[in-house]
Protein backbone atom coordinates (compact mmCIF):
# COMPACT_ATOMS: atom_id res chain seq x y z
CA UNK A 1 0.00 0.00 0.00
CA UNK A 2 1.24 3.46 -0.93
CA UNK A 3 1.74 6.24 1.51
CA UNK A 4 -1.07 8.25 -0.19
CA UNK A 5 -3.20 5.08 -0.07
CA UNK A 6 -2.91 4.66 3.73
CA UNK A 7 -3.26 8.37 3.85
CA UNK A 8 -6.42 8.02 2.56
CA UNK A 9 -6.95 4.90 4.47
CA UNK A 10 -6.59 6.83 7.77
CA UNK A 11 -8.54 9.34 6.67
CA UNK A 12 -11.78 7.35 6.10
CA UNK A 13 -11.04 5.61 9.52
CA UNK A 14 -10.85 9.15 11.53
CA UNK A 15 -14.64 10.42 9.13
CA UNK A 16 -17.14 9.10 11.20
CA UNK A 17 -15.11 10.63 14.48
CA UNK A 18 -15.37 13.82 13.53
CA UNK A 19 -17.84 16.59 15.12
CA UNK A 20 -20.86 18.01 13.16
CA UNK A 21 -19.21 21.08 12.21
CA UNK A 22 -15.83 19.61 10.98
CA UNK A 23 -15.19 17.97 7.28
CA UNK A 24 -13.14 15.06 6.49
CA UNK A 25 -11.55 18.00 4.22
CA UNK A 26 -10.34 19.49 7.23
CA UNK A 27 -7.98 16.73 7.52
CA UNK A 28 -4.52 17.54 6.79
CA UNK A 29 -1.22 15.83 7.54
CA UNK A 30 -0.67 18.53 10.51
CA UNK A 31 -3.87 18.04 12.10
CA UNK A 32 -3.88 17.42 15.60
CA UNK A 33 -6.49 14.77 16.32
CA UNK A 34 -7.66 16.53 19.24
CA UNK A 35 -7.13 20.24 19.63
CA UNK A 36 -7.91 21.00 15.86
CA UNK A 37 -10.30 17.97 14.42
CA UNK A 38 -11.94 18.20 17.94
CA UNK A 39 -12.22 14.84 18.01
CA UNK A 40 -13.64 13.40 21.70
CA UNK A 41 -10.76 12.23 23.45
CA UNK A 42 -12.32 8.85 24.75
CA UNK A 43 -12.65 7.99 20.54
CA UNK A 44 -8.90 7.96 20.45
CA UNK A 45 -8.98 4.86 21.71
CA UNK A 46 -11.06 3.77 18.69
CA UNK A 47 -9.33 4.71 16.58
CA UNK A 48 -6.36 3.25 17.38
CA UNK A 49 -8.51 -0.28 17.19
CA UNK A 50 -9.90 0.91 13.90
CA UNK A 51 -6.10 0.75 12.70
CA UNK A 52 -5.10 -2.02 14.14
CA UNK A 53 -7.91 -3.65 12.23
CA UNK A 54 -7.26 -2.00 8.49
CA UNK A 55 -3.85 -2.44 8.57
CA UNK A 56 -3.38 -5.72 10.50
CA UNK A 57 -1.08 -4.53 12.98
CA UNK A 58 -0.91 -3.93 16.74
CA UNK A 59 -0.09 -1.11 18.55
CA UNK A 60 1.36 -0.68 21.72
CA UNK A 61 0.10 1.92 24.77
CA UNK A 62 3.49 3.73 24.02
CA UNK A 63 2.58 4.45 20.44
CA UNK A 64 -0.81 5.94 21.21
CA UNK A 65 0.74 8.19 23.79
CA UNK A 66 3.02 9.13 20.54
CA UNK A 67 -0.07 9.78 18.53
CA UNK A 68 -1.21 13.35 18.44
CA UNK A 69 -1.01 14.57 14.54
CA UNK A 70 -2.29 12.81 11.62
CA UNK A 71 1.79 12.75 10.53
CA UNK A 72 1.99 11.09 13.74
CA UNK A 73 -0.27 8.42 13.02
CA UNK A 74 1.23 7.26 10.10
CA UNK A 75 5.22 7.53 10.83
CA UNK A 76 3.79 5.01 13.28
CA UNK A 77 1.60 2.70 10.88
CA UNK A 78 4.81 2.89 8.66
CA UNK A 79 7.21 1.52 11.30
CA UNK A 80 4.94 -1.04 12.16
CA UNK A 81 4.19 -2.08 8.39
CA UNK A 82 8.03 -2.04 7.64
CA UNK A 83 9.20 -4.07 10.64
CA UNK A 84 6.35 -7.00 10.08
CA UNK B 1 -47.14 25.76 47.79
CA UNK B 2 -46.92 23.00 45.57
CA UNK B 3 -46.77 23.71 41.94
CA UNK B 4 -49.68 22.07 39.20
CA UNK B 5 -47.77 19.37 37.08
CA UNK B 6 -48.91 17.89 33.83
CA UNK B 7 -48.12 15.52 31.18
CA UNK B 8 -47.09 17.60 27.66
CA UNK B 9 -45.18 15.10 25.78
CA UNK B 10 -45.53 11.12 25.14
CA UNK B 11 -43.29 8.76 23.24
CA UNK B 12 -42.84 4.85 23.38
CA UNK B 13 -41.26 2.21 21.82
CA UNK B 14 -43.31 -1.11 22.40
CA UNK B 15 -43.49 -4.73 21.22
CA UNK B 16 -46.90 -3.97 19.86
CA UNK B 17 -45.96 -0.55 18.40
CA UNK B 18 -43.30 1.93 18.03
CA UNK B 19 -44.14 5.50 17.72
CA UNK B 20 -47.36 7.11 19.47
CA UNK B 21 -49.63 6.57 16.16
CA UNK B 22 -49.11 2.88 15.65
CA UNK B 23 -49.30 2.26 19.42
CA UNK B 24 -52.40 3.73 20.08
CA UNK B 25 -54.09 1.89 17.04
CA UNK B 26 -52.32 -1.64 18.45
CA UNK B 27 -53.94 -0.80 22.05
CA UNK B 28 -57.28 0.38 21.04
CA UNK B 29 -57.32 -2.66 18.28
CA UNK B 30 -56.21 -5.01 20.62
CA UNK B 31 -53.53 -6.30 18.47
CA UNK B 32 -50.50 -8.36 20.29
CA UNK B 33 -47.04 -7.68 20.32
CA UNK B 34 -46.02 -11.01 22.18
CA UNK B 35 -43.98 -13.37 18.91
CA UNK B 36 -42.71 -16.28 18.92
CA UNK B 37 -38.63 -16.01 19.13
CA UNK B 38 -36.35 -18.47 17.58
CA UNK B 39 -33.46 -16.96 19.35
CA UNK B 40 -34.66 -18.45 22.87
CA UNK B 41 -35.91 -22.11 21.33
CA UNK B 42 -32.18 -22.32 19.85
CA UNK B 43 -31.43 -21.84 23.83
CA UNK B 44 -33.55 -24.35 25.08
CA UNK B 45 -35.86 -22.00 26.81
CA UNK B 46 -38.98 -23.02 28.33
CA UNK B 47 -40.49 -20.11 27.28
CA UNK B 48 -39.78 -19.43 23.80
CA UNK B 49 -42.26 -15.98 23.32
CA UNK B 50 -41.75 -12.63 24.15
CA UNK B 51 -42.19 -9.19 23.57
CA UNK B 52 -39.78 -7.05 21.96
CA UNK B 53 -40.11 -3.47 19.77
CA UNK B 54 -40.03 -4.23 15.76
CA UNK B 55 -37.96 -1.14 14.63
CA UNK B 56 -37.38 -0.51 11.26
CA UNK B 57 -33.54 0.06 10.35
CA UNK B 58 -33.92 2.95 8.55
CA UNK B 59 -35.85 5.02 11.82
CA UNK B 60 -32.23 4.60 13.96
CA UNK B 61 -29.98 7.84 11.59
CA UNK B 62 -33.54 9.36 12.54
CA UNK B 63 -31.87 9.15 16.45
CA UNK B 64 -28.85 8.91 16.24
CA UNK B 65 -25.09 9.64 14.63
CA UNK B 66 -23.34 7.00 12.54
CA UNK B 67 -20.91 7.02 15.53
CA UNK B 68 -23.50 6.66 18.21
CA UNK B 69 -25.11 3.64 16.30
CA UNK B 70 -21.67 2.14 15.41
CA UNK B 71 -20.77 -0.35 18.14
CA UNK B 72 -24.51 0.10 19.52
CA UNK B 73 -25.25 -3.19 21.37
CA UNK B 74 -27.65 -1.98 24.12
CA UNK B 75 -31.21 -2.31 22.91
CA UNK B 76 -32.58 -0.74 26.57
CA UNK B 77 -30.65 2.80 24.93
CA UNK B 78 -32.30 2.14 21.93
CA UNK B 79 -35.41 2.20 22.96
CA UNK B 80 -34.67 4.33 25.41
CA UNK B 81 -33.82 6.96 23.30
CA UNK B 82 -36.97 6.48 20.48
CA UNK B 83 -39.47 6.88 22.94
CA UNK B 84 -37.54 9.60 25.11
CA UNK B 85 -36.65 11.87 22.00
CA UNK B 86 -40.33 11.32 20.38
CA UNK B 87 -42.01 12.41 24.32
CA UNK B 88 -39.50 15.40 23.92
CA UNK B 89 -40.40 16.53 20.32
CA UNK B 90 -44.46 15.65 20.88
CA UNK B 91 -44.56 18.04 23.97
CA UNK B 92 -43.04 20.70 21.31
CA UNK B 93 -39.75 21.21 22.62
CA UNK B 94 -36.34 21.97 20.81
CA UNK B 95 -33.01 19.95 21.30
CA UNK B 96 -31.59 23.18 22.47
CA UNK B 97 -28.77 25.06 21.66
CA UNK B 98 -25.34 24.20 20.75
CA UNK B 99 -23.75 25.76 23.64
CA UNK B 100 -25.67 26.16 26.36
CA UNK B 101 -27.96 23.32 28.50
CA UNK B 102 -31.17 24.20 29.40
CA UNK B 103 -31.37 24.63 33.13
CA UNK B 104 -34.94 23.94 33.73
CA UNK B 105 -34.90 20.87 32.04
CA UNK B 106 -34.09 17.61 33.33
CA UNK B 107 -34.08 13.60 32.98
CA UNK B 108 -35.33 10.67 35.18
CA UNK B 109 -35.26 7.45 33.35
CA UNK B 110 -35.15 4.48 34.64
CA UNK B 111 -34.28 1.19 34.13
CA UNK B 112 -33.27 -2.76 35.81
CA UNK B 113 -30.37 -3.68 34.19
CA UNK B 114 -28.75 -1.88 31.48
CA UNK B 115 -26.85 -2.86 28.30
CA UNK B 116 -26.79 -6.62 28.71
CA UNK B 117 -25.09 -7.73 24.88
CA UNK B 118 -22.84 -5.03 24.99
CA UNK B 119 -22.10 -6.75 28.37
CA UNK B 120 -21.82 -9.75 27.15
CA UNK B 121 -19.04 -8.83 24.30
CA UNK B 122 -17.24 -7.12 26.74
CA UNK B 123 -16.97 -10.20 29.17
CA UNK B 124 -16.36 -12.65 26.83
CA UNK B 125 -13.42 -9.83 25.58
CA UNK B 126 -12.06 -10.00 29.07
CA UNK B 127 -12.23 -13.18 29.46
CA UNK B 128 -10.10 -13.65 25.94
CA UNK B 129 -7.71 -11.66 27.66
CA UNK B 130 -8.17 -8.59 25.34
CA UNK B 131 -9.59 -6.24 28.04
CA UNK B 132 -7.36 -3.26 25.89
CA UNK B 133 -9.51 -4.14 22.08
CA UNK B 134 -13.28 -3.62 24.26
CA UNK B 135 -13.54 0.12 22.47
CA UNK B 136 -14.73 3.11 24.43
CA UNK B 137 -18.44 2.59 24.52
CA UNK B 138 -18.80 -0.08 26.98
CA UNK B 139 -18.97 1.59 30.23
CA UNK B 140 -21.64 3.87 28.15
CA UNK B 141 -23.57 1.31 27.02
CA UNK B 142 -23.46 -1.29 30.45
CA UNK B 143 -23.56 1.87 32.98
CA UNK B 144 -27.33 1.70 34.86
CA UNK B 145 -27.43 5.71 33.59
CA UNK B 146 -26.73 5.14 30.00
CA UNK B 147 -29.94 5.67 28.51
CA UNK B 148 -30.27 9.10 31.32
CA UNK B 149 -26.74 10.15 29.94
CA UNK B 150 -27.30 9.53 26.14
CA UNK B 151 -30.65 11.03 26.54
CA UNK B 152 -29.25 14.30 28.20
CA UNK B 153 -26.26 14.95 25.66
CA UNK B 154 -29.30 14.81 22.62
CA UNK B 155 -31.52 17.12 24.57
CA UNK B 156 -29.34 18.98 25.83
CA UNK B 157 -30.89 19.20 29.80
CA UNK B 158 -29.04 21.10 32.63
CA UNK B 159 -31.26 20.18 35.60
CA UNK B 160 -31.38 16.57 37.21
CA UNK B 161 -30.12 13.97 34.87
CA UNK B 162 -30.53 10.56 36.84
CA UNK B 163 -31.55 6.88 36.48
CA UNK B 164 -33.70 5.38 39.02
CA UNK B 165 -34.29 1.53 39.78
CA UNK B 166 -36.68 -0.55 41.55
CA UNK B 167 -37.21 -3.53 39.51
CA UNK B 168 -41.17 -3.81 37.56
CA UNK B 169 -42.12 -0.75 39.76
CA UNK B 170 -39.35 1.79 38.03
CA UNK B 171 -41.48 3.64 34.90
CA UNK B 172 -44.43 4.57 37.91
CA UNK B 173 -41.78 5.82 40.26
CA UNK B 174 -39.61 7.78 37.91
CA UNK B 175 -42.48 9.84 36.78
CA UNK B 176 -43.34 10.38 40.82
CA UNK B 177 -39.78 11.63 41.46
CA UNK B 178 -40.56 13.42 38.82
CA UNK B 179 -43.82 14.92 39.34
CA UNK B 180 -41.87 16.02 42.94
CA UNK B 181 -39.15 17.62 41.33
CA UNK B 182 -41.42 20.06 39.07
CA UNK B 183 -44.00 20.54 41.84
CA UNK B 184 -41.16 21.64 44.52
CA UNK B 185 -39.73 23.85 42.44
CA UNK B 186 -36.80 22.59 41.40
CA UNK B 187 -37.11 21.97 37.47
CA UNK B 188 -39.90 23.05 34.94
CA UNK B 189 -39.64 20.39 32.88
CA UNK B 190 -38.60 17.13 33.30
CA UNK B 191 -38.18 13.77 30.63
CA UNK B 192 -39.25 10.51 32.75
CA UNK B 193 -39.30 6.91 31.56
CA UNK B 194 -37.93 3.68 31.88
CA UNK B 195 -36.83 1.08 29.29
CA UNK B 196 -35.75 -2.51 29.42
CA UNK B 197 -33.38 -4.68 27.32
CA UNK B 198 -34.48 -7.60 25.49
CA UNK B 199 -32.62 -10.78 24.94
CA UNK B 200 -32.15 -14.33 26.35
CA UNK B 201 -29.91 -12.90 28.86
CA UNK B 202 -32.33 -10.63 30.43
CA UNK B 203 -35.19 -12.96 30.21
CA UNK B 204 -33.26 -16.53 31.30
CA UNK B 205 -33.59 -15.13 34.96
CA UNK B 206 -37.23 -15.28 34.89
CA UNK B 207 -37.20 -18.78 33.08
CA UNK B 208 -35.46 -20.31 35.17
CA UNK B 209 -37.64 -18.94 37.99
CA UNK B 210 -40.43 -21.14 36.33
CA UNK B 211 -42.89 -18.32 36.44
CA UNK B 212 -42.95 -17.82 32.51
CA UNK B 213 -45.89 -19.56 30.81
CA UNK B 214 -44.09 -22.54 28.86
CA UNK B 215 -47.72 -23.84 26.76
CA UNK B 216 -48.13 -21.09 24.63
CA UNK B 217 -45.13 -21.48 22.70
CA UNK B 218 -46.92 -22.22 19.18
CA UNK B 219 -49.93 -19.32 20.26
CA UNK B 220 -48.03 -16.17 21.24
CA UNK B 221 -50.37 -13.87 21.12
CA UNK B 222 -52.69 -15.95 23.83
CA UNK B 223 -50.16 -16.63 26.07
CA UNK B 224 -50.41 -13.11 28.60
CA UNK B 225 -53.72 -13.67 29.94
CA UNK B 226 -54.02 -10.89 32.62
CA UNK B 227 -57.13 -11.33 35.06
CA UNK B 228 -58.04 -14.48 33.35
CA UNK B 229 -58.70 -17.80 35.19
CA UNK B 230 -55.96 -19.83 32.93
CA UNK B 231 -53.33 -17.18 33.67
CA UNK B 232 -50.27 -19.31 33.65
CA UNK B 233 -47.00 -16.63 34.43
CA UNK B 234 -46.40 -13.76 32.70
CA UNK B 235 -44.91 -13.23 29.51
CA UNK B 236 -41.39 -11.19 29.53
CA UNK B 237 -41.62 -7.86 27.12
CA UNK B 238 -38.94 -5.10 26.77
CA UNK B 239 -39.57 -1.61 25.20
CA UNK B 240 -39.13 2.15 26.79
CA UNK B 241 -41.77 4.89 27.15
CA UNK B 242 -41.32 8.01 28.43
CA UNK B 243 -43.60 11.27 28.71
CA UNK B 244 -42.50 14.99 29.73
CA UNK B 245 -43.95 16.25 32.61
CA UNK B 246 -43.91 19.77 33.19
CA UNK B 247 -44.96 22.82 35.57
CA UNK B 248 -48.33 23.76 34.46
CA UNK B 249 -47.14 27.10 34.49
CA UNK B 250 -44.38 26.44 31.19
CA UNK B 251 -47.04 24.62 29.60
CA UNK B 252 -49.64 26.94 29.55
CA UNK B 253 -47.07 29.78 28.70
CA UNK B 254 -45.42 27.79 25.97
CA UNK B 255 -49.30 27.21 24.88
CA UNK B 256 -48.11 23.01 24.88
CA UNK B 257 -50.90 20.68 24.55
CA UNK B 258 -51.95 19.12 27.73
CA UNK B 259 -52.46 15.57 27.67
CA UNK B 260 -53.66 15.20 31.77
CA UNK B 261 -52.47 16.43 34.95
CA UNK B 262 -50.59 14.33 37.80
CA UNK B 263 -52.59 14.81 40.72
CA UNK B 264 -49.66 13.10 42.99
CA UNK B 265 -49.32 9.43 44.00
CA UNK B 266 -47.01 7.53 46.67
CA UNK B 267 -44.07 5.08 46.58
CA UNK B 268 -43.73 2.19 49.44
CA UNK B 269 -42.20 -1.27 50.15
CA UNK B 270 -43.43 -3.66 51.97
CA UNK B 271 -40.71 -4.50 54.20
CA UNK B 272 -40.67 -8.05 52.90
CA UNK B 273 -42.61 -8.47 56.35
CA UNK B 274 -46.25 -9.39 56.79
CA UNK B 275 -46.54 -11.81 53.56
CA UNK B 276 -44.15 -9.83 51.35
CA UNK B 277 -40.86 -11.43 50.19
CA UNK B 278 -38.23 -10.33 47.37
CA UNK B 279 -40.73 -11.48 44.78
CA UNK B 280 -44.35 -11.70 46.60
CA UNK B 281 -45.85 -8.33 48.05
CA UNK B 282 -47.38 -7.45 51.38
CA UNK B 283 -51.12 -6.93 50.74
CA UNK B 284 -50.91 -4.62 53.63
CA UNK B 285 -48.43 -1.96 51.62
CA UNK B 286 -50.07 -2.14 48.71
CA UNK B 287 -53.32 -1.27 49.99
CA UNK B 288 -51.29 1.74 51.95
CA UNK B 289 -49.85 2.81 48.78
CA UNK B 290 -53.34 3.14 46.77
CA UNK B 291 -54.29 4.99 49.77
CA UNK B 292 -51.69 7.36 50.04
CA UNK B 293 -51.72 8.31 46.85
CA UNK B 294 -55.79 8.65 46.79
CA UNK B 295 -54.75 10.65 49.42
CA UNK B 296 -51.72 12.47 48.38
CA UNK B 297 -53.76 13.44 45.24
CA UNK B 298 -56.79 15.34 47.75
CA UNK B 299 -59.41 12.58 46.15
CA UNK B 300 -61.47 10.19 47.64
CA UNK B 301 -61.09 6.48 46.16
CA UNK B 302 -64.88 7.30 44.82
CA UNK B 303 -63.36 9.73 42.60
CA UNK B 304 -61.56 7.15 40.87
CA UNK B 305 -63.61 5.96 37.86
CA UNK B 306 -60.53 4.03 35.74
CA UNK B 307 -57.52 1.92 37.05
CA UNK B 308 -54.95 0.28 35.46
CA UNK B 309 -53.12 -2.54 37.26
CA UNK B 310 -50.05 -3.82 37.50
CA UNK B 311 -51.69 -7.51 36.51
CA UNK B 312 -49.07 -9.82 35.14
CA UNK B 313 -50.97 -12.82 34.63
CA UNK B 314 -49.68 -14.66 37.21
CA UNK B 315 -52.32 -16.33 40.52
CA UNK B 316 -51.69 -13.10 41.99
CA UNK B 317 -53.75 -11.24 39.84
CA UNK B 318 -56.66 -12.07 42.12
CA UNK B 319 -54.85 -10.97 44.75
CA UNK B 320 -53.73 -7.64 43.76
CA UNK B 321 -57.91 -7.17 43.23
CA UNK B 322 -58.64 -8.13 46.42
CA UNK B 323 -56.27 -5.28 47.50
CA UNK B 324 -57.48 -2.66 45.17
CA UNK B 325 -60.86 -3.34 46.15
CA UNK B 326 -59.37 -3.29 49.98
CA UNK B 327 -57.90 0.13 49.26
CA UNK B 328 -60.37 1.81 47.90
CA UNK B 329 -63.57 0.11 49.76
CA UNK B 330 -65.44 -0.76 46.54
CA UNK B 331 -66.30 -3.62 44.64
CA UNK B 332 -68.89 -5.38 42.18
CA UNK B 333 -71.02 -2.84 40.10
CA UNK B 334 -68.99 -0.18 42.30
CA UNK B 335 -65.63 -0.89 41.31
CA UNK B 336 -64.53 1.50 38.53
CA UNK B 337 -63.41 0.10 35.20
CA UNK B 338 -59.89 -1.65 35.49
CA UNK B 339 -57.54 -2.68 32.65
CA UNK B 340 -53.91 -4.37 32.06
CA UNK B 341 -51.59 -3.79 29.11
CA UNK B 342 -49.61 -6.53 29.96
CA UNK B 343 -52.22 -9.10 28.06
CA UNK B 344 -51.11 -7.20 24.38
CA UNK B 345 -47.38 -6.22 25.36
CA UNK B 346 -46.50 -8.87 28.02
CA UNK B 347 -44.57 -7.68 30.90
CA UNK B 348 -41.93 -5.14 29.92
CA UNK B 349 -40.06 -5.26 33.53
CA UNK B 350 -38.73 -1.98 34.08
CA UNK B 351 -40.12 -0.36 31.12
CA UNK B 352 -43.66 -1.63 32.22
CA UNK B 353 -45.05 0.90 34.39
CA UNK B 354 -43.36 3.75 32.36
CA UNK B 355 -45.23 2.05 28.77
CA UNK B 356 -48.70 1.51 30.59
CA UNK B 357 -48.68 4.69 31.74
CA UNK B 358 -47.95 6.02 29.06
CA UNK B 359 -51.21 4.46 27.54
CA UNK B 360 -53.37 5.06 30.13
CA UNK B 361 -52.59 8.83 30.04
CA UNK B 362 -53.57 8.05 25.76
CA UNK B 363 -57.08 6.95 27.17
CA UNK B 364 -57.49 10.74 27.94
CA UNK B 365 -57.30 12.08 24.40
CA UNK B 366 -59.23 8.89 22.73
CA UNK B 367 -61.75 8.88 25.32
CA UNK B 368 -61.41 5.33 25.61
CA UNK B 369 -60.70 2.75 27.74
CA UNK B 370 -58.49 0.14 26.54
CA UNK B 371 -59.30 -3.87 26.74
CA UNK B 372 -57.78 -6.37 27.92
CA UNK B 373 -56.72 -8.92 26.20
CA UNK B 374 -57.26 -12.73 26.57
CA UNK B 375 -59.35 -11.97 29.36
CA UNK B 376 -62.09 -13.86 28.28
CA UNK B 377 -62.03 -16.48 30.87
CA UNK B 378 -62.03 -13.69 34.12
CA UNK B 379 -60.99 -15.94 37.16
CA UNK B 380 -63.92 -16.72 39.20
CA UNK B 381 -62.12 -15.27 42.27
CA UNK B 382 -61.92 -11.73 40.63
CA UNK B 383 -65.32 -12.11 39.37
CA UNK B 384 -66.40 -12.49 42.76
CA UNK B 385 -65.16 -8.90 43.42
CA UNK B 386 -65.61 -6.93 40.30
CA UNK B 387 -68.56 -7.02 38.01
CA UNK B 388 -67.43 -8.61 34.66
CA UNK B 389 -68.89 -5.67 32.88
CA UNK B 390 -65.98 -3.32 34.59
CA UNK B 391 -63.35 -4.93 33.34
CA UNK B 392 -63.54 -4.98 29.51
CA UNK B 393 -62.40 -7.04 26.94
CA UNK B 394 -62.34 -5.00 23.58
CA UNK B 395 -61.67 -1.10 23.97
CA UNK B 396 -64.68 0.89 25.04
CA UNK B 397 -65.85 4.35 24.88
CA UNK B 398 -65.69 6.30 28.39
CA UNK B 399 -64.39 9.40 29.53
CA UNK B 400 -62.05 9.00 32.23
CA UNK B 401 -61.99 11.76 34.65
CA UNK B 402 -59.26 10.35 37.09
CA UNK B 403 -57.22 7.39 36.41
CA UNK B 404 -55.61 5.15 38.96
CA UNK B 405 -51.53 3.35 38.14
CA UNK B 406 -49.78 1.16 39.78
CA UNK B 407 -46.92 -0.83 39.46
CA UNK B 408 -45.39 -3.48 42.10
CA UNK B 409 -41.89 -4.91 41.82
CA UNK B 410 -39.31 -6.95 43.06
CA UNK B 411 -38.01 -5.92 46.20
CA UNK B 412 -41.75 -5.55 47.59
CA UNK B 413 -41.64 -2.12 46.01
CA UNK B 414 -45.05 -0.09 44.98
CA UNK B 415 -45.62 2.72 43.17
CA UNK B 416 -49.64 4.24 42.64
CA UNK B 417 -49.88 7.53 40.92
CA UNK B 418 -53.12 9.07 39.83
CA UNK B 419 -53.91 10.93 36.64
CA UNK B 420 -56.58 13.79 36.19
CA UNK B 421 -58.19 14.77 32.94
CA UNK B 422 -56.88 18.35 32.42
Amino acid sequence: MSQEARYQKLKEIVSIYLPEDVSVNDITLKSYFLDELNINSANLVDIVLDVEDEFDILLENDDMDGMKTVEDALKIIDAKLTRS
Amino acid sequence: MARRVVVTGLGVCAPNGVGLPAFTKAMDEGLSGIRFMPQLKALEFACQIAGQPQIPENRLPEYFTPLQLRDMNATGIVYGVLAGKDAWQDAGLSEGQADAPDWDSGIIFGTGTLGVDKFREAILKVDAKNVRRLGSTVVLQTMASGVSAYLGGMLGCGNQVTTNSSACTTGTEGILMAFERIASGQAERMLTGSCSDSGPYVWGGFDAMRILPRNYNDRPEAASRPMSASASGFVPGSGAGAMVLESLESATARGAHIYAEVLGGAVNSGGQRGGGSMTAPNSEAVQRCIQQAVAHAGIGPSDIDTVNGHLTATTKDALEIENWAKALGRSGKHFPLINSFKGAIGHCLAAAGSIECVASVLQFKENKVFGTMNAEDLHPDIEKMVDSNYIPQKTRAHRTEILAKASFGFGDVNACIIFKRY
